[in-house]
């Protein structure tokens, strides 16, 4: 009678669950509004191939070289001259400032360099500090110059035309060395969505009934805690795999995001992290006296993840003890994994490790879970 | 003295250094209807909650059903139904809903034609689809109810069950409680209702988290030793405030055109009256229990000082 688990118990408890949920209005606005939005947000807003941007040239020859060069590099639609100088202090202020997102030197011997057949030089520097926008813009930049080059000499002498293919463009990639795309983002939106909405979710389930007093009746009745536990998770599990699946379907078919790796590697780490995740709530939810700090429990975890675990800032761009610190979050490894089957193609002998550390996660989640739970009301 | 039903000693329960209930002891039989009466804040919830081990003890021990308190709460829980202070169904679940998972939590044979039986005993057979949440006062304790003995419990523990429910409700209620003891249920009531407490068998009265007095109506106000009178003629307001002042009177208070007049030691009492002015009808009079709990909360108050 007062078996661990009971599955008349349990289907009863989970009927009652999925009943509430369905009429929880809020929950449904977390469940497919906040995964939408988060989308739309990041993925639509931020454009991965930005045109147009505002760029400082810094120059003190003007010949025919330079002029070539400047003008093959706005032909491509990336680049927009608003500032033209001779002073590399004045364009080290303007990117500094962020009135432009790029500087192009072009080195006073450019045109020297050419004629004598020499490996000429030009230096762009771009602001990566929003790296999606710079990347196309420095994608574009070898073949552009060495074309525009190639046609100012008009193939002319040989020396030139080798100095034209020797041209080397010099990028540095400032601020931010990783240099996070598009493809980059939507992937980890997943995980940040899941960790948002999964973790608020769970943290209320059982908050929300200490809150109503109905946490009194149900411990009045004969549950153990195993059944509270899995009855609070299962539904959030299904709801996280609706999310996965809207998730997953826009990164693929609206945003065009490459999935290199095998499906079951990807899904398997995501079923490791969503379990992570509820259970993390379901611990939060037995600290929490009210929903309100139930929230704010999991903003304390949220706002670490989404700053530390390498989906806004390039992890190993952080210091060490960022780091440190960045490496007890599940959505940090969530992220490597996910970034690793998704865009490079990893098996699970490339991620089993970060694998292992979030079923670690799980263990240590459901321990703290377990031992929080009180049969009493004390 | 027949089967104990509960069978508690020394019942002890701190919050934060403040002892909430202290060395309670109570025992009930089985059939009986006991009222468990007291002030608000005197420890009465608290005490229920240990019994259905809903919370732990601090200090004491017991049995509920045969059951040790610490150590066999989960058949203690299977076998009593217990009804919260606060209605505390799922408002968001419909009526049938809850009488469904209550049915399920206690892994009834049967759910379905029980839920059914129990929504034809409510009469909510045709709303059974409206929310919990929905219903007034007096239906929500009644479903409570319906809720909480659907299970077929041997021990009732209901918790101040007829708070805000108008006097008819309080009355079907309590007809109910009386049908189902007489079916072999043990009924453990709060309530601070002095009406209800005529309507057990035996009371038990707690004050600041002690147990004060027990036994049948009778004998916990003849275990008062209290004797009363009734004043009635002119000037009563002065003459009350001089008997309040005279000693010998523990409770003066009015009644309409009369004046109730209690105290312990009955020729100081009646000396005082003899003073308290001319033209008055002085009569005794039957002592209330409402009169045995004035006097016991102020002589609580005296303790705690
Ligand atoms: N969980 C708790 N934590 C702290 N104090 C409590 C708790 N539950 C009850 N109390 C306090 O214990 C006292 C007795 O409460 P209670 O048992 O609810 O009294 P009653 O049911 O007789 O009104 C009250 O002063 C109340 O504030
Ligand atoms: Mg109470």
């Amino acid at each position: 009678m007062s078996a661990v688990l009971s599955f008349r118990r349990l289907g009863a408890l989970l009927a009652k669950e999925f009943t509430q949920m369905r009429r929880d209005r809020v929950t449904f606005a977390m469940m497919l509004g906040v995964p939408l939005t988060q989308l739309l947000l990041f993925g639509f807003a931020i454009n991965n191939d930005p045109k147009g941007l505002p760029a400082a040239i810094v120059t003190t020859s003007h010949d025919q070289y330079s002029r070539a060069m400047i003008s093959a590099l706005e032909l491509t639609g990336y680049y927009r001259f608003t500032h033209v100088t001779d002073s590399a202090a004045e364009a080290e202020d303007l990117i500094t400032r962020g009135d432009v997102a790029f500087v192009v030197t072009i080195p006073s011997d450019f045109g020297v360099r050419v004629e004598r057949g020499e490996a000429p030089r030009i230096l762009v520097e771009a602001d990566a500090t929003d790296p999606a926008a710079a990347s196309g813009a420095i994608g574009t930049l070898g073949t552009v110059a060495g074309e525009a080059l190639l046609r100012a000499t008009g193939r002319e002498a040989d020396a030139e035309a080798e100095a034209a293919r020797r041209l080397e463009v010099v990028v540095h990639r400032r601020y931010n060395p990783e240099g996070i795309s598009q493809f980059n983002i939507v992937p980890g939106l997943l995980g940040v969505i899941l960790q948002m909405t999964m973790v608020m979710m769970t943290s209320m389930a059982l908050t929300r009934e200490r809150e109503r007093g109905t946490l009194e009746t149900l411990l009045a009745m004969p549950v153990s805690p195993t059944e509270v536990m899995l009855a609070k998770i299962l539904p959030y599990l299904a709801v996280g795999a609706a999310q996965v699946t809207l998730v997953l379907g826009a990164a693929r078919w609206i945003f065009g995001v490459p999935f290199v790796g095998a499906m079951s590697v990807l899904l398997g780490a995501i079923f490791v992290f969503v379990l992570a995740l509820v259970l993390l709530g379901y611990a939060i939810s037995s600290f929490a006296r009210s929903q309100m700090q139930a929230m704010q429990l999991t903003f304390f975890f949220f706002l670490p993840s989404i700053l530390l675990s390498g989906f806004m800032f390039p992890f190993r761009g952080m210091p060490p003890w960022a780091q440190a610190f960045g490496e007890i979050l599940p959505l940090t490894h969530f992220n490597r994994i996910i970034r690793a089957v998704m865009l490079k193609g990893a098996d699970l002998r490339g991620v089993g490790g970060e694998m292992l550390v979030l079923a670690l996660f799980v263990l240590i989640y459901a321990a703290i879970a377990l031992a929080r739970y009180r049969r009493t009301l004390d | 003295m027949g089967e104990a039903v509960i069978d508690v000693r020394h019942l002890t329960k701190r919050f934060g250094g403040r002892t909430v209930v202290d060395d309670v002891s109570m025992r009930v039989n089985r059939g009986e209807i006991v009222g468990f009466l007291g002030p608000n804040g005197s420890g009465k919830t608290t005490t229920i909650r240990m019994m259905c081990g809903l919370l732990t003890l601090d200090a004491g021990e017991g049995r509920v059903l045969g059951f040790d308190l610490a150590t066999e709460t989960a058949a203690i829980k299977a076998e009593v139904g217990y009804m919260t202070q606060r209605f505390s169904l799922y408002e968001d679940l419909s009526i049938e809903e809850n009488l469904r998972l209550v049915a399920g939590l206690y892994a009834l044979p049967c759910p379905r034609e029980t839920v059914a039986a129990t929504l034809g005993g409510l009469g909510l057979t045709s709303r059974r689809r409206q929310l919990a949440g929905a219903l007034s006062g007096g239906w929500k304790q009644r479903l409570a109810l319906a809720a909480c003995v659907m299970h077929g419990p041997k021990l009732l523990l209901l918790d101040e069950p007829t708070a805000g429910v108008d006097p008819k409700a309080r009355r079907e209620f309590w007809d109910e409680i009386h049908r189902l003891a007489a079916g072999g249920m043990t009924v453990l009531v709060s309530t601070h209702y002095m009406d209800e407490a005529e309507r057990c068998h035996r009371i038990s009265y707690i004050a600041y988290g002690r147990l004060i007095a027990e036994g049948t109506v009778a004998e916990v106000i003849e275990g008062a030793g209290l004797h009363t009178f009734v004043v009635s003629g002119p000037g009563l307001d002065a003459v009350a405030r001089r008997l309040r002042a005279a000693p010998g009177v523990d409770q003066v208070a009015a009644f309409g055109v009369t004046l109730h007049v209690v105290g312990r030691d009955r020729a100081a009492l009646e000396a005082a009256l003899a003073a308290a002015g001319p033209g008055l009808a002085i009569a005794p009079a039957e002592t209330s229990l409402e009169d045995v709990f004035i006097q016991f909360m102020g002589a609580a108050t005296d303790n705690m000082g």
